[in-house]
């Protein structure tokens, strides 16, 4: 059975907690990526997973077997590296070759493995060649292909992208998110770039300071965030996010002060109970649209900056209270700097926080 | 060396060559070329003496031209002893094979187990473990004229005086802080994603060590072997003191050929030198490619 879990996984470096409690499970066939910023204990945990780092407390299953104690190559795991890791030495055949002769295969069942993956990941060419001697996006394949050789219990990827070029990282992430779906095991992803988590996740766990702060799949994340850092960190360009100060809930619809000005809109009904207080509203780029004439749940600001960005146009609006509001508009509307703007939020997309940074819903 | 050579070499070292004279000028070509002269010349010295008559050596003005003759390499063998004798053995053949036995051993033994222990101060550290590196160090702190008194004493007690085994031990704890701290130099340089890679795959940490890091220091065990080598190939003063006549290197039978009936044998010493110069240059040359990768380890941005 490939699964991953990890239960109340934490890990001190002397006085350092690099990971705590983190509590996540991987189903079969599913990929979860690790996603925050760097020094978030991202890669620590999934060296956790792999063996390579002790656990302070806490638990690691892998096919629901307890491997706390277990050294790495007992893990029946398969990870790829950042920087590759491949056997400098080595021909690219041999470093693909090297898992089935710790398996203890003859030559010819190693050799026909080899040229089956070679085939998947188009690395016929190369397989005489050293490592040295291959292109970033050849040895990025290279690991790939070491790592799905053997039949592994499930698979772990520590910033499989980072090294390669725009052009590559699509192609790779493609070409990865395709040969995981035909293997049905459990995933491990660690990254920075949210674009590599949302497009080839299943289920993302945003993590930061060591800790979890979400787990769900990347529409849940993106849309229901569950705190402020959550809604800043994913989605792009950021979430604006705006202090604000609740005054009045009545009838379901709230009046919130915003420095200068004011909005009123329906909230959930949890909003109610937090009284008076401050709290955060977090409004999408994209739910931002410009209207002719300002009402209760817009916001007035003057257009100081203009980023195209294709399809798209990256609007910078300073609003009253010299807040800088970003706005996705449409590429055919045309704006120029130093006009105001009337902009209507999109109540679907815009977010309640209360004072501790958690979404009200 | 060929074209091709230099290509390769310099693109594994991504060091910039340049080809000929003219990228790196004239008046640098011969400021090399008059600066090596300097340093090769008593070497140039040493084998031109060699093919020498015993005359011809002593000739002054020096002479640069004249009649080559092997009769000193003969004499390095077998020769007469005193004028009228038959020749003899003299025993050189024995001291080249001890020569090439001790030092070959002691550096093979000292990289053997340097190699592991430098494997482990890398990366198993222990706590204190920059105080046994220095430690081990600081065994090569003391000139070799304060230690070898106490040494012969006890090799004396211990009965090793004059055997194989004594003097190969003595040199092996001689070249081991060297080869510690050079192979410790190189292991740290490696990444350690290679060698979790490994593991994930299967490897024990064996493995990890013999078919992982070592393929990927064959350059610092190289120059660790030939530095080692040399340093043992010439020692003079222990070999001199701790060797019993059978076990006596070179080094030591060449001090005592110094003398003799007809003055000091310049001819003949210079042959001895020749002769014992021919390994080092010869093992230098194999390794010399892997070499200059060793003693250029980390200091050429990778």
């Amino acid at each position: 059975m490939s699964t991953i879990e990890a239960t109340n996984l934490t890990k001190t470096f002397g006085s350092f907690t690099a990971v705590r409690n983190v509590d996540m499970s991987v189903g079969e066939g599913e990929v979860v990526c690790l996603l925050g910023p760097s020094g978030c204990g991202k890669t620590t945990t999934l060296r956790m997973i792999a063996g390579l780092e002790s656990v302070t407390e806490g638990e690691v299953k892998i096919g629901g077997q307890v491997m706390n104690r277990l050294p790495p190559e007992k893990r029946d795991i398969a990870m790829v590296f950042q920087f590759y890791a491949l056997y400098p030495s080595v021909s690219v055949g041999g470093n693909i070759e090297m898992p089935l002769f710790y398996l203890g295969l003859s030559a010819e069942e190693r050799s026909r493995e080899v040229a089956r993956v070679a085939e998947i990941l188009q690395l016929g060419e190369v397989l005489d060649r050293l490592p040295g001697q291959l292109s970033e996006g050849e040895k990025q394949r290279a690991a790939v292909a070491r790592a799905i050789v053997r039949d592994p219990n499930c698979f772990l990827f520590d910033e499989p992208l980072s090294r390669l070029d725009v052009e590559q990282r699509h192609s790779m992430r493609g070409q990865i998110k395709e040969v995981l779906s035909g293997l049905s095991k459990a995933t491990v992803i660690v990254t920075h770039d949210q674009m590599e988590a949302l497009t080839m996740a299943n289920r993302i766990a945003i993590m930061r300071d060591g800790m979890i702060e979400q787990i769900g799949t990347p529409h849940e994340v993106f849309s229901k965030p569950s705190n402020v850092f959550v809604a800043g960190f994913i989605g792009s360009p950021k979430m604006n996010l705006l202090d604000g100060r609740l005054s009045a809930v009545r009838d379901g619809m709230a009046t919130i002060e915003l420095g200068a000005g004011s909005m009123t809109f329906p909230v959930p009904e949890a909003a109610s109970a937090l009284g008076q207080s401050n709290l955060t509203i977090g409004i999408r780029p994209r739910a931002l649209e410009p209207v002719d004439t300002p009402n209760e749940r817009s916001l007035t600001g003057q257009v100081e900056l203009i980023e195209p960005m294709g399809a798209e146009t990256l609007v910078h609006v300073r609003d009253d209270d010299a807040r800088d509001l970003r706005v996705v508009l449409p590429r055919e509307r045309k704006v120029t700097p130093g006009e105001i703007l009337h902009l209507a939020c999109d109540l679907s997309q815009t977010h309640i926080f209360d004072d501790s940074g958690l979404a009200v819903r | 060396m060929s074209a091709t050579d230099k290509k390769s070499l310099a693109d594994r070292l991504g060091l910039k060559v340049h080809s000929g004279v003219g990228n790196a000028g004239w008046g640098r070509t011969v400021f090399a070329a008059v600066i090596s002269f300097i340093y090769f010349f008593p070497v140039f010295w040493i084998i031109l003496t060699a093919f020498k008559t015993h005359n011809d050596a002593l000739a002054i003005p020096p002479k640069f031209i004249f009649t080559p003759t092997l009769e000193n390499f003969v004499a390095v063998f077998s020769r007469a002893y005193s004028a009228g004798a038959a020749a003899q053995d003299t025993g050189f053949a024995l001291y080249f094979f001890n020569s090439v036995f001790i030092a070959g051993t002691s550096v093979l033994l000292a990289l053997a187990i340097g190699t592991l222990a430098a494997f482990g101060f890398s990366r198993y550290p222990l706590r204190g473990n920059d105080t046994y590196l220095f430690i081990i160090l600081t065994t090569r702190m003391l000139p070799a004229i304060v230690v070898i008194i106490p040494i012969f004493l006890m090799f004396r007690v211990a009965g090793l005086s004059g055997t194989y085994i004594g003097v190969i031990l003595l040199y092996t704890a001689f070249n081991l802080p060297f080869t510690i701290w050079m192979m410790k130099s190189f292991f740290d340089e490696l990444s350690p994603d290679v060698e979790d890679a490994a593991r994930i795959d299967g490897s024990s940490d064996r493995r990890v060590f013999f078919k992982i890091c070592l393929p990927q220091v064959k350059a610092g065990l190289a120059a660790t072997a030939v530095f080692g080598l040399i340093l043992t190939w010439n020692e003079f003063l222990f070999a001199l003191l701790l060797t019993g006549v059978d076990t006596r290197t070179v080094p030591v039978a060449m001090a005592q050929t110094i003398g003799g009936d007809i003055g000091v044998r310049w001819g003949l010493l210079a042959a001895i030198e020749t002769l014992f110069l021919i390994p080092v240059i010869v093992v230098t040359f194999m390794l010399q490619n892997h070499l200059l990768r060793g003693v250029t380890f980390g200091t050429i941005k990778r």
